[in-house]
């Protein structure tokens, strides 16, 4: 059963064609990645299915909805999650603090009760924070919780978004370049992890990344593309040798 | 140093740390709750004065401390709290009704400025909520049946439960009002933080687009940002009101809102703390300045001849230190020296350190 499809979307900014007729589906409970070279159009890709752009054309479905019926902050009512490219953490507030604030979605209180504290907000409060709990002891974020995030190493900071984004509960997990700027030992973590996710807490993973280790290493369908366009999609190994991506990262031979 | 080992997700959710710093806040407010029966009516004045700013304070620090949304307007909702709770009471509505309408009223018309406001970010919602505390001057001379116009309004003492509340004749009674008010709205903040609500507001102001992606309406949280902030300053409005006992348009400037801003920056922005902190420095600064030229008086020999400016001049130079040395306000530094003594001798220079990125964010847009 696919979970996310993209069907012939367009976007254009003024005269240039960000994402061009793009058409792939993704799996439930696979890995799947994106790679192509720089301003091939994968972030915005990603940049669409939060909302942040709309389409020229074309559709992008969810689990059964219209995703381009809903507003940016209710992608994550469905089931979304994403991280960032450049760290976009709460920066002033602690590890704790963030993890609880991807909980948002699950709110059932509202203004007054939350002024009062009622028991009821209290029950919610315990509830959230059990969650984020499990997400600490997964992540192994336990020496972090109460640090600032302004005073957390880059490394850290990564696996935090991760973590805040799992705090959501999502069906579909979106990683913009999970291992840029990890050290190899992080990038290996990152690896295990992502593996865990999906295995463990069968949630579906879609990623750009440009270490092909960890692409070939976790994913199981991989897409190319170039220039906004789709230029191979299937196992990694055979993304890895079409010629068309050799040529979009290498040149033609003349 | 105390280390507390936490064992029960409670010790997170409750306010206060361990039993040891419960009650020392509870033994400042008996001492705070006590002040009437120590002090002479002049430094309860100057206490009830703190207390009222603190609360304007608090309300500003709802919206730009923690919502990350500047706004050099709360002027104007001073204003327009305080005329509104003097219009109902004038009106035969009694204190305890008038009051908290006020502030709900107060509210409704932050939320109605709020509505084009959510468009503007960074220096461009200064220069909108700065121009509405300048028309807030005409809005009032022109509104003269309510406002009184130029010649203001007013007001002496009024009835709770058929006591006689006077800023002059029962200054002890509108104190604990005050303190009560104070209290009260320190308490909702303290909720307001440990939920959802206050988290989505710090979300909102640290990065608007992973806000977003977490399922935060911005637009919608800025909204009840801007009206919980613009009833608490409501509050603090009629209180002032109260307090001053007679106010015209020009009692509520634009550089009432300055001061303001500049006071929750002094104190600490994003912290409780430095609202009170703030209020504390606004509130004696003129008193001390005064007693202090007495002293220079006497030392130089010049004359003690009250020199035009001379507060905001030194207040100005104290903002300027401040946003130098220490962005953090005086609460920043306070937790800095703590952790310091908390951590000996591990404490790092760069521990509390801005990144560079915090500047390249929505904040300037």
């Amino acid at each position: 059963m696919s979970l996310l499809e993209f069907e012939n979307v367009t976007l254009k900014f003024g005269g240039l064609t960000a994402v061009d007729n793009l058409s792939f589906e993704v799996q439930q409970g696979e890995v799947f990645a994106i790679v192509g070279p720089n301003g091939a159009g994968k972030s915005t890709v990603f940049n669409l299915i939060s909302r942040f752009y709309d389409p020229f054309s074309g559709s992008i479905r969810f689990d059964g909805h219209d995703l381009l019926q809903a507003k940016p902050s209710g992608v994550a009512a469905f089931g979304v999650a994403r991280t960032f490219q450049n760290i976009e953490l709460f920066e002033h507030a602690t590890v704790l603090q963030n993890l609880l604030v991807g909980r948002h979605r699950h709110r059932k209180t509202n203004l007054i009760s939350e002024l009062l504290f009622t028991p009821a907000v209290r029950r919610q409060e315990l509830e959230n924070r059990e969650k984020v709990e499990q997400i600490i002891d997964f992540l192994d974020l336990q020496a972090y919780r109460d640090k600032l995030i302004s005073g957390l190493p880059y490394g850290v900071r990564k696996v935090v978004e991760v973590a805040r984004a799992l705090a959501t509960d999502p069906k579909l997990l979106l990683l913009d370049e999970p291992a840029s700027g990890l050290s190899v030992e992080e990038t290996t973590d990152m690896r295990w992890w992502i593996d865990d996710i999906r295995r463990q807490m069968g949630i579906t993973v879609l990623m750009v990344e440009h270490d092909m280790g960890l692409v070939s290493g976790v994913s199981d369908r991989v897409l190319a593309m170039a220039d906004g366009a789709k230029l191979a999609l299937g196992p990694p190994a055979d993304v890895q040798s079409h010629p068309a991506v050799i040529e979009a990262y290498l040149g033609k031979a003349s | 140093m105390r280390i507390v080992f936490k064992t029960d997700y409670m010790q997170d959710i409750r306010p206060w740390k361990d039993g040891f710093q419960l009650r020392l806040y509870l033994l400042l407010l008996f001492v705070v709750a006590a002040a009437p029966f120590a002090l002479d009516d002049f430094y309860l004045g100057e206490l009830t004065n703190v207390l009222i700013w603190a609360i304007a304070g608090l309300g500003l620090m709802i919206l730009t401390g923690h919502t990350g949304q500047v706004s050099l307007g709360h002027a104007a909702f001073l204003a327009f709290g305080c005329y509104a709770n003097v219009a109902l009471i004038e009106a035969g509505v009694p204190f305890l009704v008038a009051f908290p309408l006020a502030g709900i009223l107060t509210g409704i018309a932050g939320v109605t400025v709020a509505v084009p406001a959510l468009r503007l970010h960074g220096i461009y919602l200064a220069i909108f909520t700065m121009a509405l505390s300048i028309l807030m001057d005409d809005i009032i001379v022109l509104s003269e049946p309510i406002t009184g116009g130029v010649a203001g309004k007013y007001i002496g003492g009024f009835d709770i439960f058929g006591l006689t509340v006077d800023r002059w004749g029962t200054p002890d009674l509108f104190y604990w009002l005050v303190l009560y008010v104070t209290v009260l709205v320190t308490l909702g903040y303290i909720n307001l933080l440990r939920a959802p609500l206050g988290r989505s507001f710090i979300a909102v102001r640290d990065s608007e687009v992973s806000a977003q992606a977490m399922g935060i309406d911005i637009a919608r949280t800025k909204m009840i940002s801007f009206a919980l902030s613009c009833a608490v300053t409501g509050w603090a409005g009629a209180l002032m009101g109260l307090f001053a006992g007679a106010f015209n348009n020009e009692t509520f400037s634009v550089l009432i809102s300055i001061q303001l801003l500049m006071m929750i920056v002094i104190g600490g922005l994003g912290s409780i703390h430095g609202a009170f902190l703030g209020a504390i420095v606004i509130g004696f600064l003129p008193q001390f300045l005064s007693i202090s030229k007495e002293y220079v008086g006497a030392i130089f020999g010049g004359n003690t001849v009250a020199i035009p400016g001379l507060e905001f001049g030194i207040f100005g130079m104290i903002l300027i230190g401040f946003i130098l040395f220490e962005p953090m306000g005086i609460y920043g530094r306070w937790l800095k020296i703590r952790t310091w003594f908390e951590l000996f001798p591990f404490y790092r220079k760069d521990m509390f350190k801005r990144q560079k990125s915090y500047l390249k964010t929505e904040r300037l847009r």
